[in-house]
């Protein structure tokens, strides 16, 4: 007789709402799967009234949306729960981000409104530091690269090593200098807008192109973090780069 | 004077290095506390890679006990893979610990807890890399004093040139005394400097200082004796053994470390030690006597546990989990209580029968029955008589036809290969007995889909049991039987399909006899073997028999002993063992005894059912056996609060159906 996956009385999904948190500091040396674990046990301590899946490994229903790769910093990763009674997304807040651990940060909670949040996430702001370069090597290499119609480079990918143009959904590329370090040693901000393609074009890309069109080699690797993530906006070329795209939860709240 | 973190030179290497989540801390529940608002100072290592140390027990309970303190702290550090070794000295980053990022080498006190001897070599590294001298004679004031702890600290020979102490037994009180030693003098301003330190240490009785020790050799090779070379330093070292483990209900707040580890659940120790005399372990042996915790402080520590974690599952761990005398009260009420909540319970389980599977189906009641584990350990009834693990072969297939018919698909088999006076007869029957579990199996559960998986290892004499004395099987005879064996199920047309073969090939485990069963003399070779190169030796990937066995032939040259010398090599009764100072309790002539009973194919009883058999641990230690039942039929909890409550929504809103 084989055993058969227990049918339970699942409840039924009455809330969904949206989260965005910051992964910030020495945890942005989290995985995705470092971060799901985290958020997991975070929502058991808090007793969220999680919906579960069927079968028999039932797991919490959530979903996770374009994160930013491991060593990368990010104020503006999205996640959705889904669950089996109303919460206060302002309470559910406060709590979760008291259970994560600093440095993993939740920033606001929405409930669900419209659908399909992934397609409006369009397009990401990133700044990329570069400790020991100097602003002008920088800025340089950036014009170096807009210049190019393309930019080809190799990445490890889950499926193998992939070839790709870094230059097409790179929307903006702009250069300045940051304070110096205690150290004096100069350090240069990239300003990076990347539309989100497939395979994804990462910071980590950019910079691979920089090195092959401008010989630009870090002598510190970078540190990476992604500001916003949204709709393009009209006229995203222009104007503060942080303004090229909007807030994606925005039709979520009225 | 305060203590830098170096996190910040660290910080630029770990984008070059492979899953750097495991340097940079931030567990929940990990505590840091300011430097200069304590006076002792502990760095705890479990030396090997953060994924496999950062679960462990000891460590944590160890951690807590002392942060616990108001004049202590301890931090924790973990082997560093060679990728960033590699980068740390090319960088001039210290070894530092994962709370606070500080360099080990300013703290107090460096514990390594050894679980295993195949540590030894991550040591060395950690303590070059922390800038501390490899050898502790040549260590002074300014670095700190490096204690081993944990099983194999149970014979520390082999590290004695490395280590300052050795602590044998249960750690909780034992840290705390040694914090209060060297609190008292710092506070007396270090009187006597180091040395006077571990005179105060070694003068307890229960902390070892291989440098208050000589030992003095024969001609042939054997020790001729080993002796305190300081007065007041006594000739043997006791172990420390925890009399009340409801008093200790350490982890209270377990670590839940950010990245995965091999170990992805909460774990509660349900008792210490384990008395049914299996003779090849030496966990049994030197954990004695059977202390029990109380189902309630259990159901306390489980409940506590998940409300401060968060995880999804929780392992009774122990010895041997279904012996606790209230072990089915205990999975009832934990299953009852749990029940709908999404929480795993699971029991490491050895003991082959019946009573086993009720307690797992128990267990399982909600979820998921993928395997079962049994170690049966010795592959006829004739080696099971001579180790004592008394299973006859029909119980194991009656337990095992039972697994199946309650819809477990797979069973898992543990065996061992080279025990004292096996032959190839005596393995090969474990391909018998693995297609009578796969006959009886399919009978049972009417399915063809069913497994059996044999795992199998080579055997290790170990310290401080009765086959301490025991040649070691050399790795061709191994291998050569275990390949036989694999050819056996293999050509089983019949059944070989369903049976998975698993095994050790047999190089490792002459290196783990060789640090195991070693004395002095074997740590060049561990120095030599590190300076070549040698790193994670737990790990295949990494382990080089041939780098050993180089480094040895050279550490040896010359002198009368040779890694067969220390590993294929039957010891007599009159023989000094390197250990022998050091008392886990039991009485040396008993142990020879049960090893003559084990050639003459004779058992012996648990003294937990029968009368007590004086192996010397209760008199010597001053201990008594702590078993239930105390009749506890409820686990007493109050009921668990509902979800979410707290976080209600104030109204409910109309909100868009989605
Ligand atoms: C859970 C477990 C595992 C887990 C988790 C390991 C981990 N990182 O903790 C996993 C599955 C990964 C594992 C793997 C292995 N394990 Co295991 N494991 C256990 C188990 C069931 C529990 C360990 C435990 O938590 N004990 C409870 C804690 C509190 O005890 P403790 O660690 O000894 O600590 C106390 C004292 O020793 C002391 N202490 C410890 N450190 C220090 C340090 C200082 C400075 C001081 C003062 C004191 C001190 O204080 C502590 C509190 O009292 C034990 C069986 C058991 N019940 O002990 C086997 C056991 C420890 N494992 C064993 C073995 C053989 C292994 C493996 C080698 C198996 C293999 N062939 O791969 C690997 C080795 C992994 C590795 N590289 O370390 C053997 C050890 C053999 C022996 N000494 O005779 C045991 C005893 C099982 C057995 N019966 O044979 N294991
Ligand atoms: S049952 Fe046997 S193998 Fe298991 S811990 Fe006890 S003595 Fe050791």
């Amino acid at each position: 007789m084989a055993r058969q996956a227990p049918v339970r009385d699942v409840a039924p999904t009455v809330q969904r709402l949206r989260l965005r948190y910051a992964k910030r500091g020495r945890l942005r040396f989290t995985s995705t799967r470092d971060f799901q674990r985290a958020l997991e046990r975070a929502l058991r301590r808090t007793g969220v009234p999680m919906a579960y899946s069927q079968g028999f490994n039932p797991h919490p229903r959530i979903s996770y949306t374009n994160a930013a790769p491991t060593g990368t910093a990010s104020e503006a990763e999205y996640v959705e729960l889904a669950l089996v009674k109303r919460l206060d997304p302002e309470r559910l807040r406060d709590a979760l981000d008291e259970a994560l651990p600093e440095g993993l940060d939740v920033l606001e909670v929405v409930e669900v409104r419209t659908p399909d949040l992934a397609a409006r996430l369009e397009a990401s702001v990133w700044t990329v530091e570069l400790p020991g370069v100097g602003c002008e090597e920088a800025s340089s290499a950036a014009a170096a690269f807009l210049k190019c119609d393309r930019a080809e480079v190799s990445r490890l990918t889950k499926s193998g090593m992939r070839t790709f143009d870094a230059r097409e959904p790179v929307v903006r590329l702009e250069t300045r200098e940051a304070s110096p370090g205690a150290d004096g040693t100069p350090c240069a901000i990239l300003d990076l807008v990347v539309r989100h393609v497939t395979p994804s074009v990462r910071p980590d890309d950019v910079l691979a192109a920089l090195r092959l069109v401008a010989d630009l080699v870090p002598p510190i690797p970078a540190r990476v973090t992604r500001l916003a993530q949204g709709p393009l906006v009209d006229g995203a070329s222009d104007g503060d780069p942080r303004r090229a795209v909007s807030d994606p939860l925005a039709a979520d709240r009225d | 004077m305060s203590v830098e973190s170096v996190f910040p030179q660290l910080e630029a290497l770990l984008p070059l290095v492979t899953k750097p989540v495991q340097y940079v801390g931030g567990e929940l529940n990990a505590v840091s506390k300011p430097w200069d608002s304590v006076s002792v100072h502990w760095a705890l290592m479990y030396p090997d890679a953060y994924e496999v140390g950062v679960p462990n027990q000891g460590v944590q309970i160890l951690y807590e006990v002392i942060n616990e303190h108001p004049d202590a702290l301890a931090e924790r550090t973990y082997a560093v893979w060679p990728d960033l070794e590699a980068l740390m000295r090319a960088n001039d980053v210290p070894q530092f610990t994962v709370d606070c990022h500080r360099p080990v080498g300013a703290f107090d006190l460096f514990g390594l807890s050894f679980s295993t001897e195949l540590g030894y070599t991550n040591m060395l590294t950690a303590l070059d890399l922390a800038g501390i001298p490899l050898h502790a004679r040549d260590r002074d004031e300014s670095h700190p004093v490096v204690v081993a702890g944990g099983h194999a600290a149970f014979n520390p020979e082999a590290i004695a040139d490395f280590v300052d102490a050795a602590v044998l037994g249960d750690g909780e009180q034992a840290v705390l005394a040694i914090t209060e030693i060297v609190r008292a003098w710092k506070a007396e301003g270090r009187p006597g400097g180091r040395e006077e330190l571990l005179l105060r240490l070694a003068r307890t009785g229960g902390v070892y200082v291989p440098s208050f020790y000589d030992v003095d050799y024969l001609p042939d090779g054997r020790i001729q004796r080993v002796a305190p070379n300081r007065p007041g330093v006594p000739w043997r070292v006791s172990k420390h053994t925890v009399m009340d483990l409801d008093e200790w209900p350490y982890p209270k707040a377990p670590l839940v470390p950010l990245a995965e580890s091999v170990h992805e659940r909460m774990s509660v120790e349900i008792f210490r030690g384990c008395t049914r005399g299996c003779r090849f372990c030496q966990a049994g042996m030197i954990t004695r006597p059977v202390r029990e915790r109380s189902a309630r402080t259990i159901a306390e520590m489980v409940d506590n546990g998940l409300a401060k974690t968060g995880y999804e599952e929780v392992g009774l761990l122990s010895l041997s989990s279904a012996d606790h005398s209230e072990i089915a009260v205990i999975a009832k009420g934990l299953a009852d209580r749990y029940e709908g909540t999404e929480t795993g319970l699971s029991l490491p389980s050895t003991r082959v029968d019946a009573f086993n599977i009720e307690l797992a189906n128990e267990l399982t009641r909600n979820g998921r029955r993928s395997g079962l584990t049994f170690a049966p350990e010795g592959g006829s009834e004739r080696m099971r008589k001579v180790i004592n693990k008394m299973v006859t072969e029909e119980d194991l297939i009656r337990t095992v036809a039972t697994a199946y018919g309650n819809g477990w698909r797979s069973v898992k088999l543990y065996f061992m290969c080279g025990l004292p006076t096996e032959t190839d007869d005596d393995v090969l029957q474990i391909a018998e007995l693995a297609s009578r579990v796969i006959e009886t199996g399919r009978q049972a559960s009417g399915t063809k889909d069913i497994r059996c998986t044999v795992s199998i290892g080579g055997f290790v004499p170990k310290p401080h049991t009765p086959f301490q004395w025991a040649a070691q099987l050399d790795h061709e005879t191994t291998d050569a039987r275990l390949r036989k064996l694999r050819d056996v199920i293999r050509a089983d047309r019949k059944y070989g399909k369903s049976i998975g073969f698993r095994y050790h090939d047999g190089k490792p485990g002459i290196v783990e006899g060789l640090l195991s069963r070693g004395d002095r003399r074997v740590g060049a070779v561990i120095e030599q073997v590190w300076r070549g190169g040698a790193r994670f030796d737990g790990w295949s990937e990494h382990f080089s028999y041939d780098r050993w066995m180089a480094a040895a032939q050279n550490a040896f040259e010359g002198g009368p002993v040779d890694v067969d010398w220390y590993t294929t090599r039957e010891r007599d009764y009159t023989e000094v063992l390197p250990w022998d100072h050091l008392d886990s309790g039991l009485d040396k002539d008993w142990l020879w005894e049960d090893w003559q009973d084990s050639l003459a194919e004779v058992g012996v009883e648990d003294c937990r059912w029968t009368p007590c058999f004086d192996c010397g641990v209760c008199e010597q230690m001053g201990t008594e056996i702590q078993v239930g039942p105390t009749g506890v039929t409820l686990l007493g909890m109050p009921p668990l609060p509902p979800r979410g409550d707290d976080l209600l929504a104030a109204a409910p809103s109309p909100g868009t159906a989605l």
